[in-house]
């Protein structure tokens, strides 16, 4: 028997565990002595009052979105995938490869190539950790932190190695060629004598992320793999005894998963940088997981969470910009969100568990004291 | 390379391996208790920042460690409340708090400093405000080539094999490298000799066993939780105040992760996490003299291969090819009393 109805879990707890999150938050810019109503003021102007600020906050949402689905199916299958930045990161080696190496004529060639690339870098990072946990035992936690460090040492070889074109000083590849263009809100949206958008990052691999939140929920709800993955998740055992491969599933979750975040470089590298920089992934595998506990690993609830957080991102980088606040505040409100919404979501579901008992205790209580004197 | 450089690097080793094993230790006593810590290197962040913080302002070196292990159990009792009393993934908690800690110390260093997220060098806040390095007796240190009027670097070079082992490699620490080596026995005697190291390590494998006997599963969790923190404090503190004069932005950079990597490596013992801790810090220490790793092994190595490699032997140690690594069997699982 569920204690609590749906729309309490889904809705009524993660709010209020943001909400508290927020508070908190609030308290701390009151603490280093900043204004927090002025702070939002700063970042809703910034981030929402132009088409400029909303450039930026759909860029840094789409990354958001890709690393968020991420970890959110990996959750599905009960696994935690704190490797999102390095299979980022080789995503991006994937798209910088095949950006460089293909002449591509026109981007709507060079976009879905690029796409399998980066899916398949990053899917191929996810699946050294998958198989040592489907095969060997070891904790994909630990494996993935891991990998994350081994991908960061390995771009940096790669970057100053290999890919750095001769002469140049910073290590970074080459400006990817003209044909490898994608066409930015600013080509697209700006009809007329005024330009929108101008100079944002925003580029058309937001629909793209759109998209894959609707194919992640496909697959999840509407599969039967995602079923697969779902009982895995809910019960090895059971799983076990409906024939469910844990292997396979694994595999398969880890490898979408690693997959996932790598198609984050196509709007990082390809769309906004045009060439591979070390710091493209720019923490944006760790926000995936405060994305993905905060929308309960349901799709709609990644995508709106990682609107939040795109918010966040560029509202504190105008506050960064205009105040004495300086850009960690997001990594603070960042580790706040997972806090309250992952590790501490017991203490706001345990009194809220009492609350609803106690209502559901009193009505029929209330229906018999009523019935009586009818009697 | 010659027996010195050889020696260089050892001592380099040392002040590295330190941090690593303060933070080994600390997710030691955690993870035998049966809690997951991954956020080792938050805590060891927030300490770094608190002690040169505290340091600076009172210019008391002791006093800021103090505040350094006061910010460390602060985050404890954080991760203890999620993973304990709210029974959370622990795993998530420990990210949170990692996050927490890299954005508090740079938001607050910035609020009292404002010095874009570092605290002032600690080397003008008088002689008191780091820890120093401390010269062994009979040692060859700056005194002795003051009194001898000659640089230190010609009269080591002059000095017998076993004194140059001595002035180089075993003095001239500071007092936390002593107290870090010393926490290796104590770790040791206090898990596998006393009543207290029995129980918390039957807490990490069956807490169920420990609970029927009436002992309070989560005031041993709890107690295991602050233990960490205090030497995760100590660890924080001794990067800042010892090994540096100051603290910068982002100071730990992944030695929680490698620490967490070391305990792994030596499958939760104390003597083994000495040796693991060691071999991390002498890859480290390797990794800043390229030169000398080159004419040691004849080829080119490059420094990311040896940045990446306590790494890569955890994944290697995890996938369990040399030999097999088993945590406590009740480890990342809140203890629920009625089933």
């Amino acid at each position: 028997m569920d204690v609590i109805p749906k729309w309490a879990d889904a809705l009524l707890i993660p709010l209020i565990s943001i909400l508290i999150a927020f508070a908190i938050s609030a308290g701390v810019i009151v603490a280093i002595g900043e204004d927090p109503v002025a702070a939002l003021n700063t970042m809703v102007t910034g981030a929402l009052g132009s088409s400029y600020g909303w450039g930026y906050t759909l860029y840094y949402a789409t990354n958001f979105i890709f690393t968020g689905l991420a970890v959110a199916v990996a959750f599905h299958a009960r696994m935690f995938n704190i490797g999102g930045e390095g299979q980022a990161m080789l995503g991006g080696v994937g798209v910088a490869l095949v950006c460089l190496f293909i002449p591509f004529p026109h981007w709507i060639l060079a976009l879905p190539v690029a796409l399998i690339g980066g899916a398949l870098f990053g899917a191929a990072w996810a699946a050294i950790p998958a198989y040592l946990q489907a095969k060997r035992g070891s904790h994909i936690v630990i494996t993935t932190i891991m990998f994350n460090f081994i991908a960061g040492s390995l771009l940096v070889f790669l970057l100053v190695e290999v890919l750095k074109p001769a002469g140049a000083m910073d290590p970074a590849t080459a400006k990817f060629p003209e044909g490898t263009h994608l066409p930015t809100f600013q080509d697209m949206f700006s009809f007329g004598e005024k330009p929108a958008f101008r100079g944002a990052p925003a580029n058309v691999t937001f629909f793209i992320a759109l998209l894959s939140c609707f194919a992640v929920w496909l697959l999840i709800w509407r599969t039967r793999l995602g079923y697969a993955i779902r009982a895995y998740g809910h019960s090895e055992p059971a799983a076990l005894y409906a024939g469910i491969s844990p292997t396979k599933i694994i595999m398969i979750a880890m490898l979408i998963s690693g997959g996932l975040s790598g198609m984050m470089a196509i709007n990082a590298v390809m769309g906004e940088a045009e060439r591979l920089v070390l710091n493209s992934v720019e923490g944006a595998g760790f926000i995936g997981i405060a994305v993905a506990l905060m929308g309960r690993s349901h799709p709609l609830g990644v995508l709106l969470a990682a609107l939040l957080f795109g918010f966040l991102y560029q509202g504190g980088a105008e506050l960064s910009l205009w105040t004495n606040v300086p850009r960690e505040l997001i990594v603070v409100i960042q580790a706040l969100v997972i806090l309250f919404t992952g590790a501490l979501d017991n203490m706001v579901r345990m009194p809220l568990e009492k609350l609803f008992l106690l209502f559901r205790r009193k009505a029929p209580e209330a229906a018999t004291t009523v019935a009586k004197p009818a009697e | 390379m010659d027996f010195l450089t050889f020696l260089q690097i050892s001592d380099t080793a040392v002040r590295f391996a330190i941090p690593l094993l303060f933070a080994c230790l600390a997710g030691l006593f955690s993870e035998r208790a049966g809690i997951f810590d991954i956020g080792l290197e938050g805590k060891m962040l927030a300490a770094a920042f608190f002690s040169a913080a505290i340091a600076a302002l009172t210019g008391n070196v002791w006093i800021g460690l103090l505040a350094g292990i006061g910010a460390s159990i602060a985050l404890s009792i954080i991760h203890g409340l999620a993973s304990i009393t709210f029974r959370g993934n622990q795993l998530i908690s420990g990210v949170a708090i990692n996050f927490l800690a890299a954005g508090l110390t740079v938001l607050i260093a910035q609020d009292w400093f404002s010095q874009g997220g570092r605290t002032p060098s600690l080397s003008d806040f008088g002689p008191n405000a780091r820890f120093t390095k401390i010269e062994l007796p009979f040692a060859i240190g700056p005194t002795e080539a003051e009194a001898a009027g000659q640089p230190l670097s010609i009269l080591i070079k002059e000095a017998t094999w076993f004194q140059q082992i001595y002035s180089e490699l075993i003095s001239g620490h500071s007092i936390l490298v002593y107290v870090g080596f010393l926490m290796v026995p104590l770790t040791w005697y206090v898990l596998f000799r006393t009543r207290f190291g029995l129980r918390l390590r039957a807490v990490g494998e069956n807490p169920a066993a420990v609970d029927t006997a009436g002992v309070s599963v989560v005031g041993l969790r709890y107690a295991a939780v602050a233990i960490c923190g205090i030497l995760c404090g100590m660890a924080g503190a001794y990067l800042a105040t010892g090994l540096q004069a100051g603290f910068v932005k982002d100071m730990s950079s992944g030695r929680g992760f490698i620490a967490l990597a070391a305990l792994i490596f030596a499958k939760w013992r104390p003597w083994y996490a000495l040796w693991a801790c060691l071999l991390f810090g002498f890859l480290q220490a390797m990794a800043l003299r390229p030169d000398a790793v080159e004419r040691l092994v004849q080829i080119d190595i490059p420094g990311q291969l040896l940045d990446a490699l306590p790494y890569i032997l955890t994944v290697v140690i995890l996938a369990g090819f040399v030999g097999k690594a088993i945590p406590p069997r009740a480890g990342g699982e809140p203890y629920v009393k009625e089933r």
